[in-house]
């Protein structure tokens, strides 16, 4: 039974995922020496999430492999973990100072604080979600679930042909698993990228066997009332299954935000500091949406690990009182059998691309412009092409797009100095 | 358990045991060597765990993988004969004792 009086914290973080743990850890290695609390939602030790679609799921790595830091490394760095206690309730005053209620009625005052609270599966608004044999995929015990029941299955119908959904299919097809990606929108990865890099994986995957049905809608999951047995789309043509993944992306959970009476518009709104609309309040993570880099007026929530760890290095620098670090360049991958993707920047708002590839299928690399100056690259099996243009974005430089369609020139012998 | 020798930029050492079969990334950040970002997570996406090997333990730790190679060349730090991602190498009983410097860029 763990004790009544209220813990006193310097900061507490609300989330033990990516960007909270490396908020604290942050925190240690700036210097911070007041008590810090992470009190997290799963009853886990805090762990990595992108193994989850990956090696986990392919029962290539155990939970043991998932862990972020080890229980010795947060007593030694005087870091509280409090697991399976998700933030309940909370009260701040104008300085920033409160106390949360946790879940099983602790509480804990505290200086600062720091919502790390994440997103959600989105909900497939249609009858039938509550079937067995519906899935998602977001936590450690979801991926258990998934794992488990792809040992078994024969159809997989996966509902959002999004980097969860191509992950997870690369996987189902390699079992030879009959499987079929249903997308609202004409092409993948509408949400995250460019045509090009849509198109090259729609290929690939077609030639693994994955079907698509693009521009479709589900209108329900039929069952018999207890297991799922097909999926019906707005069309009326059934696709049968006794798999559905539904991975058709996340909502920020705002819930302690908006208690707060914090700006949420979709996601807790921060700016380039993490700082929330209340001064004393940082967000960061999944949780937290903000300006476009390229698209005036709108907002963006950029769910990725590098931005949960980049934003919690600015929240801690804030509340560490230490200089900002440099702004980040946005980065992601994804593993889908024999293809790696990378992609640095963010091609949304982009007016000019360039293709750059040795055989059509193997590699790719579409660098994307705006107003002449590079954004972004997506790239897939070509690893210096990457990290050339991750590391010009990095400096505020470009690469000149004519001469980087010769796939032969390396990218990092064309960066140069904005016009 | 193998233990690890972590040379850092700062100049001091830290002597950490690692589990068989995990890799050298995986122990350092697990363990908080300042140094090793890995921000990837061990899946050689971001060239950011890039190590030094001692030349005792080189021809211990297996080759260089193609594409492990071409993110070498493009990583932050200076890259020599001696430069691993530390992600690629998995710890076992022969490596027991193996010396690593932190690159001083990742």
């Amino acid at each position: 039974m763990s004790e009544r009086v209220p813990a006193r914290a310097g900061v507490l973080v609300a989330g033990a995922g990516e960007a909270g743990v490396r908020v604290a850890t942050t925190l240690r290695e700036l210097g911070y020496d007041r008590p810090i609390v992470l009190c997290g939602d799963e009853p886990h030790q805090p762990y990595q999430r992108p193994p989850l679609s990956k090696a986990f799921l392919d029962g290539k790595a155990v939970r043991a492999d998932l862990a972020l830091r080890t229980p010795e490394f947060f007593r030694d760095a005087g870091i509280e973990v409090r697991p399976g206690q998700r933030v309940t309730d909370v009260e701040v005053d104008d300085s920033g100072s409160g106390t949360a209620t946790c879940e099983g009625g602790d509480t804990v005052e505290f200086d600062r604080l720091v919502l790390a609270t994440g997103a959600r599966p989105r909900p497939l608004p249609v009858d039938g979600g509550g079937l067995d044999g519906v899935c998602v995929l977001r936590g450690v015990d979801d991926a258990e679930r998934l794992r488990d029941r792809l040992a078994t299955a024969g159809r997989v119908v996966i509902v959002g042909g999004g980097y969860i959904g191509l992950e997870v299919a690369a996987l189902a097809s390699a079992r030879g698993l009959a499987t079929t990606v249903v997308e609202r929108e004409d092409r993948l990865l509408s949400r995250v990228s460019a045509a090009p890099l849509s198109e090259f994986l729609a290929e690939r995957h077609r030639e693994w066997g994955v079907e698509f049905e693009l521009a479709a809608d589900v209108r329900e999951l039929v069952g018999d009332g207890h297991r799922v047995h097909d999926v019906r789309l707005a069309d009326g043509r059934l696709l049968p299954a006794d798999l559905v993944l539904v991975g058709i992306g996340a909502v920020p959970e705002t819930t302690l935000a908006e208690k707060l009476g914090l700006d949420v518009r979709r996601g807790i709104v921060v700016d380039a500091g993490c700082r929330t609309s209340h001064p004393g309040v940082w967000a960061v993570g999944d949780c937290t949406v903000r300006a476009h880099p390229h698209l005036p007026g709108e907002l963006i929530g950029v769910e990725s690990v590098q931005n949960a760890n980049d934003q919690a290095r600015a929240a801690a620098a804030a509340l560490a009182g230490a200089e900002p670090p440099r702004p980040p360049v946005p980065w992601f991958w994804s593993d889908q059998r024999d293809l790696k993707l990378q992609i640095a920047g963010i091609s949304s708002g982009y007016d000019r691309h360039v293709v750059r590839g040795t055989s059509p299928g193997a590699d790719l690399t579409v660098l994307y412009y705006r107003g002449g100056e590079l954004i972004a690259a997506e790239s897939v099996n070509r690893p210096a092409d990457f990290l050339a243009v991750k590391r010009a974005l990095g400096k505020g430089k470009t690469i000149a797009p004519e001469p980087a369609a010769d796939p032969a020139t390396p990218l990092k012998e064309l960066i140069t100095d904005r016009a | 358990m193998p233990k690890i020798v972590f040379n850092r930029a700062d100049g001091s050492q830290q002597i950490v045991e690692a589990r068989p079969g995990a890799s050298i990334m995986d122990t350092a950040t697990r363990s908080g060597v300042p140094g090793i970002v890995a921000e990837c997570g061990g899946a050689m996406a971001c060239a950011t765990c890039h190590v030094y090997v001692a030349d005792d333990y080189l021809p211990l730790v297996g080759e260089v993988g193609e594409f492990e190679d071409e993110m070498l060349d493009d990583a932050a730090a200076e890259r020599t004969a001696n430069s691993r991602l530390s992600c690629q190498i998995r710890m076992t009983d022969e490596l027991d004792g193996i010396e690593v410097t932190v690159a001083p860029e990742q």
